[in-house]
């Protein structure tokens, strides 16, 4: 990937943690951590990889996005709205009554959520289902969900695993996003969930182990996912939860709590430095 | 007099499938590994492109087929009432309901009439469990013309809904041109001293127990409550207003069925006395299907004497 196209990518993951923290501070409430780990992922898919279209949302050969790991809502809803599906200022109803961007996320709600989603485990059994129904149409779109390192801990995930790999599902993509946090402290402190790429690797899948914050390695990964052919693809991507907002990284607490407003203000101004620099 | 039909409800699923195959390429049929005994399988053998087993794994078919249900086609799932409704209770909540997606569940073994497995697979709380449900239609075919009516009637509406078949073979009761419409309730005869409303396997019970009853000089008016969700409210108040009492029957526990859609409704629209027929809050047992339904009180007899006590409340 060229210089100039890495720094636009960089810029509009800056905007997404902006737009993440700006939900959650006005909701105050919501999973800010869990959301700016996945950033980079989400630009790189809405504003590279997927075939989409924020005008016709739900044209039929589009590219399926499942946020199986549903609560962290605010990033895609960041993301969604700087690829413009709705007004960026609407990110500020996050969580309110009325407001299409729920919890987490409704198809019922809002144009462009692929599948409703946030009970744990569930989002990816939904993607293997569009992936299969995508093959038996003979349709190109492809599948990505992004699973968290903690969700994996749920059995229906494995069931999904096998499945996938046995209807050879190659049009489907699971990301991990490795943050090595969940609620209760560590992953391994919790249920570990280590080694996670063997244990994908042993349920049939093409597996890839990435940097989550680095384009590069999204974009090379993803293209030999698509190079894959008769087998899944799952991308370890091993990532820092709270990136980019100095005292949310690699804090438990900020798993589910909103910053107040100074916090807001710290965080805000963290990100537009960011900004500045790539703009400067 | 002529033999009697008799025939599983889960057989005259197995059945319609397949005829809805033939009719609507859009129609795809799900397993959980179940496919000899919920008789997808003949589905299945017609269209073998068309059918997916996920294997022993009722939550991540409910997911797969709800993926299946975006992409633009009609999803049939299929399991025992025990792991669609039990089991697979969150992902039909989440993951098809909370969407309103295309997803028809085909339930089978409901029940007690199970028989030898035993109380493990005898689901008798699916009813309440999908009650529970937002959204959720929930038919309850008696015979297998009213099943495979259910299957035709499921496949048109919009949004999810649970259909629950029988293991064991019960008598036909419907004509060949028998006309059925989702949320109507059919009333099988007309009387002016008890209302029986029965679902499922009980609707026969309830037409032996309704000729006992005449015989002795009761009139009963005879409802098949096969939807029993969204239910028939001007029905049962009809009903409730008609004769003053009303015997439910049903296949499943008395909490959280049938039983308790119609005094949802009698109570807040025409308080009579209710008496419901069903499993006492209890599990099952192993033991021959037919011979199970007499142990636990599922039966013509009983219905007759739950009359009376309906009667004897008025």
């Amino acid at each position: 990937m060229d210089l100039n196209s890495k720094k636009e990518l960089a810029k509009i993951a800056c905007n997404v943690r902006m737009g993440i923290i700006e939900g959650t501070f006005n909701a105050k409430s919501g999973h800010p951590g869990g959301s700016l780990s996945i950033a980079e992922i989400l630009t790189y898919l809405y504003f590279k990889e997927m075939n989409i279209d924020p005008d016709a949302p739900v044209k039929a050969d589009r590219d399926r996005f499942v946020l199986s790991k549903g609560h962290a809502a605010p990033a895609l809803y960041a993301v969604m709205a700087h690829r413009g599906y709705f007004p960026v200022e609407e990110l500020k109803t996050l969580r309110k009554v009325d407001s299409r961007l729920q919890g987490h996320p409704s198809m019922n709600y809002l144009p462009g959520i692929d599948i409703s989603s946030g009970s744990l485990g569930q989002g990816i059994s939904a993607a293997c289902g569009m992936a299969l129904g995508g093959k038996l149409k003979g349709d190109a779109f492809r599948v990505y969900t992004i699973l968290g390192d903690g969700e994996i801990g749920e059995g229906q995930v494995w069931e999904a695993a096998m499945y996938a790999a046995a209807k050879k599902l190659d049009n489907l993509v699971a990301f991990v996003d490795n943050n090595n946090l969940q609620i209760d402290g560590t992953v391994e402190e919790v249920n570990s969930p280590y080694p996670i790429p063997e244990k994908f690797a042993s349920f049939g899948w093409n597996v890839i182990e990435i940097d989550a914050h680095s384009f590069d390695e999204i974009e090379a990964a993803l293209e030999k996912a698509k190079a894959t052919k008769g087998m899944p693809t799952a991308i370890i991507a091993k990532s820092v939860k709270g990136k980019g907002v100095s005292f949310m990284e690699n804090q438990v607490n900020w798993h589910g709590s909103a910053p107040n407003a100074e916090q807001y203000e710290t965080a805000i101004a963290e990100l537009k430095a960011v900004l500045a620099g790539l703009e400067g | 007099m002529a033999d009697v039909i008799k025939t599983a409800t889960r057989d005259a699923y197995g059945k319609a499938l397949v005829e809805l195959g033939e009719k609507n390429p859009n129609v795809l049929v799900l397993d959980a590994d179940l496919a000899a005994a919920t008789k997808t399988g003949a589905f299945k053998k017609a269209f073998p492109e068309r059918f997916f087993d996920t294997g022993i794994a009722e939550g991540n078919m409910m997911g797969v087929a709800a993926g299946l249900a975006t992409t633009g086609y009609t999803v049939f799932a299929s399991s025992f009432a025990m792991f669609s409704a039990g089991r697979a209770f969150e992902q039909v909540r989440n993951t098809i309901a909370y969407p309103h997606l295309n997803v028809k569940i085909g339930a089978t073994h409901a029940g007690i009439s199970v028989g030898e497995d035993g109380a493990s697979h005898q689901c008798c709380e699916d009813i309440a469990l999908m009650r529970s449900i937002p959204g959720m239609v929930i038919l309850n075919p008696a015979d297998d013309i009213e099943a495979r009516a259910a299957v035709l009637a499921a496949v048109e509406h919009d949004g999810p809904v649970y259909m629950r078949f029988g293991r064991l073979a019960v008598p036909r009761i419907f004509d060949e041109d028998y006309k059925f419409e989702i949320g109507k309730a059919v009333t099988l005869k007309e009387g002016t001293d008890v209302t029986i409303i029965a679902t499922g396997l009980m609707v026969n019970e309830a037409i032996e127990a309704a000729k006992v009853l005449e015989a002795e000089g009761i009139s009963v008016e005879l409802i098949n409550m096969h939807t029993i969700k969204p239910l028939d409210k001007e029905a049962v108040i009809k009903a409730a207003k008609k004769t003053g009492c009303i015997v439910t029957a049903e296949e499943h526990n008395v909490i959280g069925g049938l039983g308790d859609a119609v005094c949802d409704v009698v109570c807040e629209e025409c308080p009579v006395p209710v008496v419901k027929l069903g499993v006492e809050d209890t599990f099952g047992k192993s033991g021959p299907a037919v011979e199970l339904l007499h142990i636990f009180g599922l039966d013509a007899d009983n219905i007759v004497k739950k009359a009376k006590i309906a009667l004897s409340k008025k």
